[in-house]
């Protein structure tokens, strides 16, 4: 996988806090057998119920970069969610807090999670809101977001970020590595070795 | 120098290694896998041309979209019908074991596991699903994961995670009547918040927890994650080994006494490290219902809502939200609210006791369910389901007017035919109140008791359990 060190796209202004992975994505859509096609049911039911949903909104319709509240993807560990999200366009979040499963969904797929204080994101809200259009720039080497002229702090897990930094985001190579050592691991385990050690 | 706890037992004997970002590259034990989250899991091994590296350590069943009205093949919904294929296909390419409604083993993943015996102590257990911290019942490190990882799992037998730290959560004293472990999970969360576990694995300990059934403990273990813990977990004991003794998966004979032996020595010692501790007083948990739109927004189920204007200023926009929404008015009471629909099932309540419970208050209250209240009793598993039948349990629920189903998530979650219509208002034993969540996407759901539901189906209204008859609720 190709390094993510830096993610510069228009920014996407979601508030609230709890926004859980069933608005995200609705259960009825995990009624399939792939990923297709779940980008553009991102948040269909809150979208019914509120006309200026920023997902509705012709301004954001090119926006990579979602900032939102606490406990943002909280509930069901469905990849479903950052699924559709990344499909709609999203490649990083900036929240007060993330739901776990949620994040290391994210860092997964390497679409880069970021906390930021309330101050920070107000401000970037605000930003976002008065030029749609403003290319803003989250720095995982800096740990900082920059738009309109504007810089700010943000911070990182260290483990999701070194992931993005060097391209190893996608686990699955480096835990293959070890087939060996893990067959052995699990000689040690008395109920894997029939509780006879 | 203090002493290591239970979670910290489990993960040593399960890391294989430190990974380059940090990470343990961690064994896991059981793998647990569902219809929703593995069919594109299988599709990223078949890309990569990989096998399933452990077949025996995992085990596939189907709950979340089977209907539990007519679960007779092709399922109706030809979605529905297209997942169950997959899963078929996908168990018998990759030599998994498939607990199938055809065998009579199927049921929820959270309920068959233990049923089965497959879930023991000391195990590291994953599952595509954020309700796996069920199976820390058994004082197991369980956690819930996303489909890259069950892709990850099925292909190393292990996945990458960075530990949590530990908060020791205690709650001492006695339950009052009426007060049953799905209110303790309620209060625990409402007390610590729906992200105060954010970072954390749970041990629950304790008085109460020293005196719960294994199917207590499984409600409570359920709903860890719906207060932001990554897992939780109770440390085994002698009812954590009786309750295993004799069931299919576990080892019999001498095997047996060997495995307990381990088990009982996993537990955390007194003098354990923890990085957090928080106590509770059971004494202070009531009835609890939930009235909002996360779980942790709830009262006992005598107290009065909140009231926005009271609030402080950063809180007042969230409860006025969940308020709205729910269509309650803040400073009310929420007792006597007429419900439209009445939920008994899920992975938090599906188990025979808490049927038992239901129909225990069923029988004291007498009567029946009002016309206008849909009331459903789903049994968390084809098991489960006999279990209760061969003790008439059926009979009671059909006799007062409840719908008995066959076994699946049902109501709890919007994937199958069980939905809520507009905006009904729903009593549920479930673990989720989020908007839509119940398959309408204006719905509305207070969590609470099965006991509680059974109650608010009679009355068609939130009632107070312990008002239905003492005999009921001892
Ligand atoms: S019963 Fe509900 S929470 Fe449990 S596994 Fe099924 S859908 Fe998930």
């Amino acid at each position: 996988m190709s390094p993510v060190s830096q993610i510069v796209a228009r920014g996407i202004p979601l508030p609230g806090d709890d926004i859980d992975t069933d608005r995200i994505i609705p259960a009825r859509f995990l009624r399939c057998v792939t990923f297709d096609g779940l980008g553009e049911h991102a948040f269909e039911d809150d979208r019914a119920q509120d006309a200026s949903h920023p997902f509705d909104d012709a301004k954001y319709a090119d926006g990579g970069l979602l900032v939102t509240g606490n406990n943002f993807g909280c509930g069901s560990s469905r990849e479903h969610a950052p699924q559709s999200l990344m499909r709609a366009g999203v490649r990083a979040i900036i929240a007060g807090s993330f739901a776990e499963i949620f994040a290391g969904n994210c860092t997964n797929l390497g679409v880069a999670c970021a906390t930021a204080t309330p101050e920070v994101r107000s401000e970037l809200i605000r930003l976002i809101q008065a030029d749609p259009t403003a290319e803003a720039t989250l720095d995982l080497e800096a740990l900082t977001v920059t738009i309109s002229g504007e810089t700010y702090p943000v911070a990182m897990a260290d483990g999701a970020r070194d992931a993005l930094l060097t391209g190893q985001y996608d686990f699955l190579a480096q835990l293959l590595e070890a087939a060996p050592e893990v067959a052995e691991a699990g000689q040690k385990v008395p109920y894997l070795s029939g509780f006879k050690a | 120098m203090s002493a290591p706890n239970l979670f910290d037992k489990v993960w040593d004997a399960h890391a294989v290694r430190t990974l380059a970002g940090g990470q343990t590259q961690l064994l896991i034990g059981l793998h647990l896998i569902h219809e929703v989250t593995s069919p594109q899991a299988f599709a990223m091994l078949r890309e990569r041309d990989l096998k399933v590296a452990y077949p025996e350590r995992t085990v596939a069943t189907v709950d979340h979209i089977i209907p539990t009205d007519n679960q007779l093949r092709p399922l109706r919904d030809s979605l529905a019908e297209e997942m169950m294929e997959a899963i078929e296909t996908n168990c018998r390419d990759f030599g998994v074991q498939l607990l199938s409604p055809e065998n009579g083993d199927q049921g929820i993943v959270h309920v068959v596991g233990p049923e089965r015996g497959l879930t023991q102590p000391g195990m590291t257990i994953v599952c595509g699903d954020s309700h796996t911290s069920t199976h820390g019942a058994f004082g197991t490190i369980a956690l819930g994961i996303g489909t890259s990882q069950v892709a990850h799992v099925l292909a190393t037998g292990t996945m990458a995670l960075a530990k949590p730290k530990v908060r020791k959560v205690s709650v001492d004293g006695e339950l009052g009547p009426g007060v049953t472990a799905k209110d303790v999970a309620l209060a625990i969360i409402n007390h610590l918040g729906v992200q105060g576990g954010v970072g954390y694995a749970y041990e629950y300990a304790g008085d109460v927890f020293r005196n719960m059934s294994m199917e207590e403990r499984m409600t409570v273990c359920n709903m860890s994650i719906e207060g932001g813990a990554r897992c939780g977990y109770v440390c085994p004991d002698e009812t954590t080994v009786e309750y295993l003794r004799g069931r299919d998966a576990v080892p019999t004979g001498e095997a047996f006494e060997k495995a307990a032996e381990w088990w009982l020595s996993l537990a955390s010692p007194e003098d354990a490290r923890y990085d957090d501790e928080v106590h509770l007083l059971a004494s202070e948990i009531e009835p609890t219902v939930t009235w909002g739109i996360n779980p942790g927004q709830s009262i006992g189920v005598g107290g009065n809502l909140p009231d926005p204007a009271e609030l402080p200023e950063g809180e007042r926009f969230a409860v006025q939200e969940a308020l709205t929404y729910m269509g309650l008015e803040g400073g009310q009471k929420l007792e006597g609210t007429p419900i439209d629909v009445a939920f008994i099932g899920s992975c938090t309540n599906g188990r025979l006791s808490d049927l038992r419970e239901a129909a225990a208050v069923v029988k004291a209250a007498g009567g029946r369910v009002p016309d206008r209240v849909r009331a459903l009793v789903v049994p968390g598993s084809q098991r489960v389901r006999a279990a209760a039948e061969a003790e008439g349990l059926h009979t009671i629920f059909s006799e007062a007017g409840f719908d008995w189903r066959q076994a699946g998530c049902s109501m709890c979650l919007a994937m199958n035919p069980d939905k809520l219509q507009g905006r009904e208002l729903c009593a549920s034993s479930s673990n989720r109140n989020f908007k839509g969540r119940q398959g309408s996407p204006t719905g509305r759901t207070l969590l609470m008791s099965p006991a509680m539901v059974a109650a608010a189906a009679l009355a068609g209204e939130v009632r107070d359990v312990r008002s239905v008859g003492a005999a009921a609720v001892a």
